[in-house]
């Protein structure tokens, strides 16, 4: 043993209140981190949880924000090139929303004519409930139970928003005969059982006889088309109690998208150009987009269900943790913890397993992301913030899941926890 | 054969029951008055209150009724806080069990001591060194207590204990689970301490660890009964 003399303390006054160091944040953070690390097993069981439910959150969230990347570059280029003009629409008496002005029977020449315009369509959708049928028979069960919708078009549909036909377009020609032709959206085909058009088949729009020339079987810019049944304008007009157009549908060259949606009201009605608007087409991802909402959703309730699983496992094992140290907490009790300090130790250490979690949650998550994109070709798109917020996220339910074990800790008798060892 | 000294611990009329309505009577009115630099041996039967009283000494729990003056002053109207701030620089404990953290070396346990105390982060590396110097253990300072033999590990405990440099150790049967030559090795400890001031209150069974202390206390059924030396 040293030779060097025990120095006790001289024997006056107690220590003041505050002197000297005190328990710091960093003897707090040194002594948590020593704790969760204590037990590597006990770390991977607590971290497990937190990490899933982060990851799958991180995964679907930046998919999502990935995929809708996609669409915005798509929707761009849409945007570029393709207009839209309508009717502006004001409030009426009843609620609704009336058109305040109407799309003129000339209004194609009279938008060809601009500069910039590529190709135009007159498109109205018919309101008439009529029945479709692919034979003649009044037979009420072989009709479709939902008919497909009737669009009754004029000008240069294909040009005008784009797609694909199998068979023809009707053309001026038709249009101008007054013939009753149709093109079928290849949905609306499937459902009346129609395969192609090679053969000229016949539908049946009530009494009329409609004669099959082509099938639709995509369109960028009207996806809707696709299920649609397509007629020309006037037979609609003369058979099918149809208003006049009421959408304008033009193809415009890169750049003249200002230019002519400027323009374009004024050709329409010179005196009142307000009358009409002119604006990029709603993209058909909308309808998708639906679908992949739903999906989204999905995931993101069982990211947030495994958080919360996550959550209750951090909690569970510092309970466990608490009951395997309680000499521990007594020791610290003894050598002159604060059942504060206790609190703040068990919290701290929770706070760090679930910040842990959410930060190897977010990288899993994100890795996911980079690993389906490249799959798909896709460009991912990765927010910092999604990645910060999300082992931020981690931390809170690290300390959610805290606070009960913290307590329970606080609570340790230290005179009966250093009895049993 | 005790000069007369300012009594450092004073217990007047303590009494602690456990258990609701008088279920078990632990203590049962203790008068015991401590001198500063003393060292005093309790001894006595299983269950007689001896953990009790120690913990009562310590500051980790309270008299029923009675009262309890530490250097003087009531501690029954101390804050929880001021209590901690006691036992963190003013109090050592030694257990039977060590209570020695697995997993962090002997110098990471001596320097735990000083954690809740008012050692300055800088001083704290030197002095739990010299601690474990003055314990004979400054070879064993990256070991895991685990790989240590009891007599080292208790040693670590008392290194612990008085690295704070406080003015009153607690000793719960600090040699009940060593072997004869480490218990010899722990009371050469204690006396050395007790001879620089420490004040000492050692719990035992053993009556070679009571004949050398300087003060024999026995307490049965939670009162004392204090045979002359
Ligand atoms: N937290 C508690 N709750 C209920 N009873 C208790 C509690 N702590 C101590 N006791 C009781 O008080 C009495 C004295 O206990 P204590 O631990 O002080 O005895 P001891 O003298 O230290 O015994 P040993 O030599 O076996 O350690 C015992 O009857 C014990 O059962
Ligand atoms: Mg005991």
């Amino acid at each position: 043993m040293s030779d060097r003399k025990w120095r006790p303390r001289p024997a006056i006054a107690l220590p003041s209140r505050r002197r000297g160091a005190h328990y710091t944040v960093r003897d707090l953070l040194t002594e948590s981190l020593n704790g969760v690390s204590a037990k590597p097993s006990r770390l991977v069981i607590s971290v497990v949880g937190t990490l899933v439910g982060i990851g799958a959150l991180v995964m679907t969230i930046g998919l999502g924000q990935t995929a809708a990347g996609q669409v915005a570059t798509r929707f761009d280029s849409v945007a570029a090139t393709h207009l839209e003009v309508q009717p502006a629409t004001a409030s009426g008496a009843d609620g609704k929303d009336h058109p305040t002005a109407s799309i003129p029977a000339d209004a194609l020449d009279r938008v060809t004519r601009l500069a910039g315009v590529e190709a135009a369509a007159a498109l109205a959708k018919v309101s008439f409930e009529a029945r479709i049928t692919a034979v003649p028979v009044n037979d009420p069960s072989s009709t479709a139970a939902v008919p497909p919708p009737i669009v009754a078009v004029s000008g240069d549909l294909l040009a005008a928003v784009g797609g694909a036909v199998s068979g023809r377009m009707f053309d001026r020609g038709h249009e101008e005969r007054v013939d009753r032709v149709a093109v079928l959206g290849a949905g609306a085909a499937q459902a009346l059982g129609i395969e192609n058009a090679a053969s000229s088949p016949s539908i049946f729009i009530d009494e009329h006889a409609f004669t099959v020339v082509g099938i639709l079987e995509s369109s960028e810019i009207e996806p809707g088309l696709v299920d649609s049944v397509i007629v020309p304008l006037a037979t609609a007009q003369r058979d099918l109690r149809a208003g006049p157009a009421d959408t304008l549908a033009l193809r415009i060259a890169v750049g003249a998208a200002s230019t002519v949606s400027h323009q374009a009201p004024i050709a329409l009605a010179p005196n009142a150009p307000d009358g009409f608007t002119a604006a990029a087409p709603p993209t058909g991802a909308e309808l998708h987009g639906d679908v992949q909402g739903d999906l989204d959703l999905v995931f993101f309730m069982i990211g947030l269900i495994t958080l919360v699983a996550g959550g209750l496992g951090i909690a569970n094992v510092t309970m466990l943790s608490i009951s395997e140290r309680r000499s521990e907490i007594g020791l610290r009790r003894a050598l002159g913890a604060t059942r504060r300090q206790i609190a703040a130790q068990f919290m701290t250490e929770s706070l760090v397993v679930g910040t842990l979690g959410g930060l190897i949650g977010a990288a899993v998550g994100v890795l996911t992301v980079v690993i389906v994109s490249l799959a798909q070709g896709w460009t991912p798109v990765l927010d910092l913030g999604l990645v910060l917020g999300s082992t931020v996220s981690g931390g809170l339910v690290g300390l959610a899941a805290g606070c009960f074990p913290a307590v329970r800790a606080a609570r340790v008798e230290p005179a009966d926890a250093l009895r049993d060892s | 054969m005790s000069e007369p000294l300012q009594p450092l611990l004073d217990l007047r009329q303590v009494t602690r029951s456990f258990g609701g309505a008088g279920a078990v009577t632990a203590l049962a009115g203790i008068e015991l008055s401590v001198a500063s630099g003393d060292h005093v041996a309790i001894t006595g039967p299983s269950g007689a209150g001896k953990s009790t009283m120690l913990n009562i000494l310590g500051l980790l729990d309270r008299p029923s009724t009675g009262e309890y003056l530490f250097d003087g002053e009531p501690t029954s109207r101390l804050s929880e806080r001021r209590r901690s701030t006691l036992r963190a620089t003013q109090i050592g404990f030694v257990f039977q069990a060590f209570h020695l953290l697995p997993g962090r070396t002997v110098l990471e346990n001596v320097s735990m001591a000083y954690l809740y105390g008012t050692v300055p982060r800088y001083e704290r590396g030197r002095r739990a060194r010299d601690a474990l110097d003055r314990v004979g253990l400054s070879h064993r300072i990256g070991f895991q207590p685990g790989t240590l033999s009891g007599g080292e590990r208790q040693r670590v405990a008392i290194a612990r204990a008085v690295c704070t440099e406080p003015r009153l150790l607690l000793a719960d049967e600090p040699t009940g689970n060593l072997d004869r030559a480490n218990s010899e090795e722990i009371l050469a400890l204690f006396d050395e301490l007790n001879a620089d001031g420490l004040t000492l209150v050692t719990i035992t069974h053993d009556q070679r660890v009571a004949d050398r202390a300087r003060r024999r206390v026995r307490i049965e059924q939670g009162r004392l009964t204090e045979p002359t030396a």
